[in-house]
């Protein structure tokens, strides 16, 4: 039975669009409204060195692994005829730029955009103490003091954390005894005193490491990392401000790189130098999602629109919303039961009026037909042939919209230009068929039929430039499914017109 | 009646549906899509082709004097029309009674039409020249113009008519005449008989052929609004074979579910006009019975007869008990 089966290829055609469209939202993230926009943060390493001349040239730079709450969303290497590698190994990652020959000044870029994303894991990161760390001991001056420093802080301390913290405090302390300003000695920036503090506090055996965090804060140029420290307490490792002793990571960094080897190592080049810039700019979650939804692997957005060039994406947002106008059409006509001129014309000028915004579009509209139709009933009277006569008509029309814009123009109103993209062939037809109601039917119908078109297609305009159904059938296209589900069972609709029931009310009285 | 309750007396689609009034979707989905196959349209929507399966099949229809196919022939009009003082022009694919222009009487060259205007044989050439451009066609497709014998009503009718012939529509589904109703011609309607372009519906009685109230713009009418005369009890002529060749046109273009148009000519008896392969809802109006409980019923039979006397028998019946 083909009701029945209408309604099963309805069933199905909703589940299938709804299940993918779940699948986007829940699985990959994708939001379903337009209006989220998430923080997108780049981070730029700019190394700098002056490469020897004659010399094979290779650099290590130290990258970021996964950093825990935010999203990498893309990562750039900028040099140019430079062999690139990447390699992991579990705890640190590396870029390795590698050439045969160049000389005079390098400049290679790394570029990381990251999107905060609370749900967003860490990478796993080796647990135990069998992290490499290096066996730098402290000079002998140093160790003396150090261990009598040890000494005092352990009686104090419970386990590896707060000794280390206690540690911290003393070696940090505004009135510091002697053993302190002599471990404070010969450091230079915080970089070095982060080393200072890993050396020790592997003197009284904690596993600690240096860290190097990426303080996203925004239009920061030229800066460089903030040295931290880590230990671990036999279960995980605790982050710790070598400056203050305070556990934990400051909110908006992230972890750069772990371990005390240095962040670049440049062979044959000198004075090679690195400096980071961090910028902030907001993105709409939808591409977020979307980058984070590819780097899933998920096949399904390898086949989504954002896939397509930016330029035919753009047509595809229009072109998307206009099944929702059809849809419209359909509700209108079958359920409702306007009547319009043409079937699908108001959608072609409800289009119209996304160039024109809609006021002006409906005035636009009323202005031409009036015009138009005075014209044609002069034209009638010249008793001229129907298809010389439509094209007089649309030339009229399109002179007409030529004076209008020029007009508004030398008025100031420059919204009348955008108008030229009306469509005129369109508007042709409708007058031509205004005219022809009007004279078979009279003006009481042809004005009700050419209100009812505009009527429709105000609707139409409503609904398309809606910026929320614009994003559901951009980002969710299958949503589209679940319309023309929708469309099909309305193609079996065999109930009565909301109209109708108006045009039978003398049945009903009696 | 409370059979549904109290909802089918507050829910306006209930109570149409009780009164088995008969939808536009309903119709489209249910009876005109599953009934009249697409390749049967072109014997109902082109008139010349109605036409001549009409004669073909012995069914009366108006002469036809001549037919205009290209612009050229258009000179030729007036030597063509010379032995006919009065004539109907109308496009072959025209529906809703456009594009028809009746001509009552000439005098050297002017023609006068039943509206009381006079056009020259240019205007009757301009016209002739839309219709053959696809102005009054569906699509606008190129068409040919018909000119063929005006019908003199049958004097009947004289009351209840302004301006133009009243003619008797019927649908009849699955060959067996369903509803009928006289669509009264009034000065709104400019002489046409459609009633959506204002023209009465007057329900006649399938079993005896007489007329009942009548309907004007969706309010019951007793009287003629432009002539005063009284719709009720006219008691229409060759009813019987009224129905006989409503039921045969049926036959003739194998569609299941057709309006018929017919006039009643005062010398010629009755003519068949057109077909309609989507006749409209109003008669439901005109005769404030819904179409849906004959309908169903005849859908529901397995077995129409194909002796014509019988099916119009059938109708009968049905009229009787539904």
């Amino acid at each position: 039975m083909s009701k029945l089966h209408v309604r099963l290829l309805a069933a199905l055609l909703t589940a299938v669009g709804l299940a993918l469209c779940y699948y986007k939202v829940e699985i990959l993230g994708l939001p379903l409204l337009p209006t989220e926009q998430a923080e997108v943060w780049t981070v730029e390493a700019r190394i700098e060195f002056k490469a020897r001349r004659d010399t094979a040239v290779k650099v290590q730079f130290a990258i970021p692994r996964a950093p825990r709450g935010y999203t990498v969303l893309d990562e750039n290497f900028v040099a140019s005829d430079y062999g690139l590698t990447t390699d992991d190994n579990g705890l640190r990652r590396q870029a390795r730029w590698a050439i045969r020959e160049t000389h005079g000044w390098q400049v290679l870029y790394y570029r990381i955009h990251l999107a905060k994303d609370p749900t967003a894991e860490a990478a796993p990161l080796p647990t135990g103490v069998d992290v490499p760390v290096d066996t730098q001991n402290l000079p002998e001056p140093l160790q003396a003091a150090a261990r009598g420093l040890l000494n005092e802080v352990r009686s104090k301390s419970a386990d590896d954390v707060t000794f280390a913290q206690a540690l911290l405090q003393r070696l940090n302390a505004a009135d510091p005894d002697s053993n302190v300003n002599l471990l404070r000695q010969d450091v230079s920036g915080p970089d070095e005193w982060a080393r200072r503090v890993v050396a020790i506090l592997r003197e009284a055996d904690v596993s600690a490491r240096p860290l190097y965090l990426a303080t996203l804060k925004d239009n920061a140029s030229r800066g460089s990392l903030t040295p931290w420290v880590e230990i671990f307490d036999g279960e995980s490792w605790i982050d710790l401000n070598p400056a203050t002793g305070e556990a934990g990571l400051p909110g908006d960094a992230i972890v750069w790189t772990v371990g005390s080897e240095p962040l670049l190592e440049i062979t044959g080049g000198k004075n090679g130098r690195v400096e980071y810039s961090v910028r902030r700019h907001s993105q709409e979650m939808t591409l977020i999602a979307e980058q984070r939804a590819r780097k899933m692997g998920s096949r399904i957005m390898e086949f989504s629109l954002f896939s397509l060039p930016v330029k035919t994406q753009n047509v595809y947002r229009v072109l998307l919303l206009v099944p929702i106008g059809a849809f419209l059409i359909v509700f209108l006509r079958n359920v409702v039961g306007l009547q319009t001129f043409g079937t699908f014309m108001p959608i072609l000028i409800a289009l119209a009026f996304r160039e024109t915004q809609l006021l002006w579009g409906v005035v636009m509209f009323c202005l031409l037909v009036a015009l138009g139709l005075l014209l044609r009933f002069y034209l009638e009277s010249l008793k001229l042939l129907l298809v010389p006569r439509l094209a007089a008509v649309l030339i009229i029309v399109i002179l007409l919209m030529a004076t209008v814009s020029v007009m508004t123009y030398k008025l100031g109103l420059d919204r009348g230009v955008s108008v030229a993209l009306f469509p005129m062939v369109i508007m042709a037809m409708t007058i031509e068929r205004m005219s022809m109601v009007w004279e078979e039917f009279g003006p009481a119908e042809a004005l009700k039929q050419g209100f009812g078109s505009l009527a429709v297609a105000v609707l139409g305009y409503l609904s398309m430039s809606s910026d929320y159904l614009g994003h559901l059938v951009f980002v969710f296209p299958e949503l589209l499914l679940v319309v023309l589900a929708f469309t099909l069972l309305l193609g079996r609709y065999t109930g009565y017109r909301l109209l109708e029931l108006w045009r039978f009310r003398g049945a009903l009285k009696g | 009646m409370r059979a549904g309750g109290w909802k089918d007396r507050i829910l306006p689609w209930r109570r149409l549906r009780t009164l088995g009034i008969l939808g536009m979707n309903e119709r489209n989905a249910d009876f005109v899509l599953p009934y009249n196959p697409r390749s049967l349209y072109q014997l109902v929507d082109d008139k010349r082709k109605t036409k001549a399966l009409a004669i073909e099949y012995g069914i009366p229809v108006p002469r036809l004097y001549a037919v205009v196919e290209i612009e050229h022939q258009i000179e030729d009009l007036p030597r063509l029309l010379a032995p006919h003082g009065e004539f109907v022009v109308k496009p072959a694919h025209g529906s809703g009674g456009e594009g028809i222009l009746v001509v009552e009487s000439r005098s050297d060259g002017r023609y006068r039409r039943t509206s009381g205007l006079v056009m020259t044989e240019e205007d009757l050439g301009h016209h002739i020249s839309n219709i053959l451009s696809g102005m009054y066609s569906l699509g606008g497709i190129p068409d040919c113009a018909l000119v063929e014998y005006r019908v003199n009503f049958d004097p009947l009718f004289a009351e209840v008519s302004y301006l133009g012939v009243p003619d008797i529509r019927i649908v009849v589904f699955r060959g067996v005449p369903v509803m009928a109703m006289i669509r009264a011609p009034t000065r709104l309607s400019d002489g046409k008989a459609n009633l959506h372009q204002g023209a009465v519906g007057v329900g006649v009685d399938m079993i005896t052929g007489r007329t009942y109230h009548g309907v004007w713009r969706e309010c019951r009418v007793e009287e003629h609004p432009d002539t005063g005369g009284e719709l009720a009890g006219i008691r229409i002529p060759h009813w019987d074979d009224i129905l006989t060749m409503a039921a045969r046109c049926n036959d003739m273009v194998g569609m299941g579910y057709i309006g018929v148009d017919i006039v009643l000519d005062r010398d010629l008896g009755p003519l068949m006009l057109e077909l309609n392969a989507r006749p409209g809802l109003s008669i439901q109006l005109a005769t404030r019975t819904g179409l849906l409980p004959r309908l169903r019923y005849l859908e529901g039979l397995r077995h129409i007869p194909l002796d014509v006397p019988e099916r119009v028998a059938l109708a009968k019946t049905v009229a009787r008990c539904c």
